[in-house]
């Protein structure tokens, strides 16, 4: 007999039992978790400085942006995308999301010429690849999210094959390309933390705030989002409205994310959960800067502890994805009848 | 009144027959493309005409192309159908069930620990790798407490990327990434005379695997059916995962990983002929030859006369082909 597992309900609203829901510890939790971010910034800035300290100090901030970036957008964009639909384990990056944002570099890139799409302006190209995006997340959302948004595991097995076509349609175009140019256009895929333009991290803060600060006044709406499409009908929103406005907001975070560090499938499903589990609610208000904060603290942290405190030469998103596969693996094991 | 069931039974196998032959006659013409599609120009004019240069390039390399893509497509095809006949769920195939990854790891594991061990070495422990990830796969997956469908394959993905994450891990400390990345995406371009022939090993687990397909079918039934009809469950069970894993591995070592193969092939074929394994068996074969070959020339002739590899290609028609194939049983009914 296998050993009994007590099965989860993955929906969202299932977060938070009737009556345990306490505010204080949620914004205790909130504080405890920027106060862990911001020591890791700050470690990851001071430690063991040597040499030119204005240099050191500006090629670290750099990187610290990066990442701070990443972390928050992840982590809020898997927040608000588990809202719209319904559940808790399907991701913007399981659905394709990151390496839909590679395939649209790559094809823009055959499109226009690898050097002349790289001479662009990095902001104009940008803002032309999020349009992209933001198009094709609104197809997505019309050809899978919509008519199954109630077979969550139909969808995430979909997503999960969708981004592996995506990946292979990257290569594919990649080849497309002149093989000389390729080896270009590679380096821009793989940008890591230690070269992010530092136009595009200015571009990508920016844009960033702006998206937050806008999806901060609906986190009202979410909530009622939060109790399932009937619900939130019944109670006067407008499920397909909110949600297309959000999965803009979503397209938007992710996009950023991918274009100042590339891929990290796993990081947003880790730290929503987290968040989710940390202050016991669904509360948008409580969950988007928590998740957020968990985001920062498990990208600077984590690239901390590894990079410099044990010297370990390895990248953060290798652990990020075995440890997010594993957890992924326990949350369908313990899946509940539907 | 009772059916005449010996001429039903002698109509289906006439019908076989033919879906056989159409089957035959496609990858013939296929094969026959395949073998006059290159960068250097060989005819069967010139070929019977008897040019010696292109009688070269004809038999060692465009021959080896062909029987290794037949021998490795009908065999990934065959392991796919043999292992959605045991798990009884048509979305389990070696690479959704931590099989290849497996193999991929036992492969740097090998190259890492015993970088001088021959192919036939690394082909062992790589063996080894990918029976033990399948065994882990199955354990899981008796875990399930509802196995739905769609939620098993779903562990298998995720249990391979886990276990990708852990060769990405070790491939990046040994500075082996790109090498990975080389090996793993599956290409034909230098099968040469001399370099494919393990994978004949892998055309006699195929015809094994014929031996075997009644009892594979009873299996598939489930343990109480099999144990009732005195089929050896355990058993049957632990041999049609060698085999899989056996196939799996010697062609991720000797080709790359195919993605989506085993399991486009047998879904489209059981759509046409059927669930019976034996039935099924030899035209899934043919099947997955031929997609595998249509993929090969398609990656050769895009962009000419630079190939793209066979993998890539194959990963962008077979997911398309398994996006449909779920929008199919699930979709449908949800709208």
């Amino acid at each position: 007999m296998p050993a009994e597992l007590s099965p989860v309900d993955l929906s969202l609203a299932a977060v938070e039992r009737p009556g345990t829901f306490s505010p204080r510890r949620a914004r205790l939790v909130i504080v405890v978790l920027g106060v862990l971010a911001v020591a890791s910034i700050v470690a990851f800035m001071t430690y063991d400085l040597r040499g030119s300290l204005s240099f050191a100090l500006e090629l670290r901030a750099r990187k610290v942006a990066g990442m701070t970036l990443v972390g928050v957008s992840l982590g809020a964009a898997t927040v608000m995308f588990h809202t719209i639909t319904g559940n808790r384990i399907l991701t913007p990056s399981l659905m394709g999301f990151d390496a839909l944002y590679l395939m649209v570099q790559s094809l823009a890139a055959y499109t226009f010429g690898t050097f002349a799409f790289l001479a662009i302006d990095v902001r104009v190209r940008f803002g032309f690849e999020l349009l992209v995006m933001v198009g094709f997340a609104l197809v997505l959302q019309r050809v899978f999210l919509r008519p199954a948004s109630q077979d969550i595991v139909a969808l995430l097995l979909v997503g999960v094959v969708l981004a592996g076509m995506f990946r292979s349609l990257t290569q594919l175009v990649a080849r497309l390309i002149d093989p000389n140019e390729y080896a270009t256009l590679q380096d821009q895929f793989f940008a890591s933390f230690a070269n992010v333009d530092e136009d595009l991290l200015r571009v990508a803060g920016a844009i960033v705030v702006v998206v937050l600060a806008v999806t901060w006044r609906w986190v009202g709406r979410l909530d009622v989002m939060a109790l399932g499409r009937d619900s939130a009908v019944g109670l006067g929103v407008d499920h397909a409205r909110v949600a297309d406005r959000t999965l803009v907001a979503v397209a938007v975070l992710v996009s950023v994310a991918t274009a100042l560090v590339g891929p990290i499938t796993f990081l947003g499903l880790l730290v929503s959960n987290l968040a989710y589990r940390l202050t016991g609610t669904f509360r948008h208000r409580y969950t988007i800067p928590a998740a957020g904060l968990a985001g920062v603290v498990a990208v600077v942290g984590a690239q901390f502890l590894l990079e410099e405190l044990l010297e370990f030469q390895t990248r953060a998103s290798m652990i990020v994805s075995f440890l997010g596969g594993l957890y992924f693996i326990v949350l369908l094991l313990r899946e509940p009848r539907s | 009144m009772v059916p005449d069931v010996s001429h039903q039974a002698a109509d289906r196998r006439v019908a076989d027959l033919r879906v056989a032959a159409i089957g035959g006659l496609v990858l013939l013409v296929v094969g026959a493309l395949s073998l006059f599609v290159g960068v250097s120009a060989v005819s069967p004019w010139d070929l019977l005409a008897g040019d010696e240069q292109q009688r070269t390039i004809f038999l060692t390399s465009r021959v080896p192309r062909l029987l290794a893509i037949v021998l490795s497509g009908s065999a990934m095809a065959v392991a796919g159908l043999i292992m959605q006949g045991l798990t009884q769920n048509r979305f389990v195939a070696p690479s959704t069930a931590g099989t290849i990854e497996s193999a991929t790891l036992g492969l740097l594991v090998a190259t890492m620990w015993f970088g001088t061990a021959s192919v036939l070495g690394k082909m062992l422990v790589a063996v080894v790798f990918a029976l033990v990830g399948t065994g882990v796969f199955l354990a899981l997956v008796q875990r399930l407490r509802f196995s739905d469908i769609i939620v098993v394959p779903l562990v298998g993905i995720m249990f391979g990327a886990v276990v990708e994450a852990t060769t990405d891990f070790f491939a990046f400390r040994a500075d082996l990434l790109q090498t990975l990345a080389a090996w793993t995406t599956a290409d034909f371009s230098a099968t040469l005379r001399g370099r494919y022939e393990l994978l004949y090993l892998v055309g006699a687990l195929t015809v094994v695997a014929y031996r075997y397909a009644d009892r594979f079918t009873v299996a598939g039934m489930g343990r109480d059916h099999a144990v009732n009809l005195g089929v050896d469950h355990r058993r049957t069970v632990t041999i049609g995962l060698g085999l899989v894993a056996t196939v799996s591995a010697v062609v991720v070592v000797v080709v790359g990983a195919i993605p989506f193969l085993g399991l486009v092939a047998p879904n489209v074929t059981t759509m046409i002929v059927g669930d019976n394994v034996r039935r099924v068996l030899p035209v899934t074969a043919l099947t997955g030859a031929i997609v595998l070959l249509v993929c090969d020339i398609l990656g050769r002739t895009i962009r000419y006369p630079f190939e793209i590899p066979v993998g890539t290609v194959m990963g962008v028609i077979g997911g398309a082909i398994f996006i449909g194939l779920i929008a199919r049983t699930r979709f449908r009914d949800a709208r």
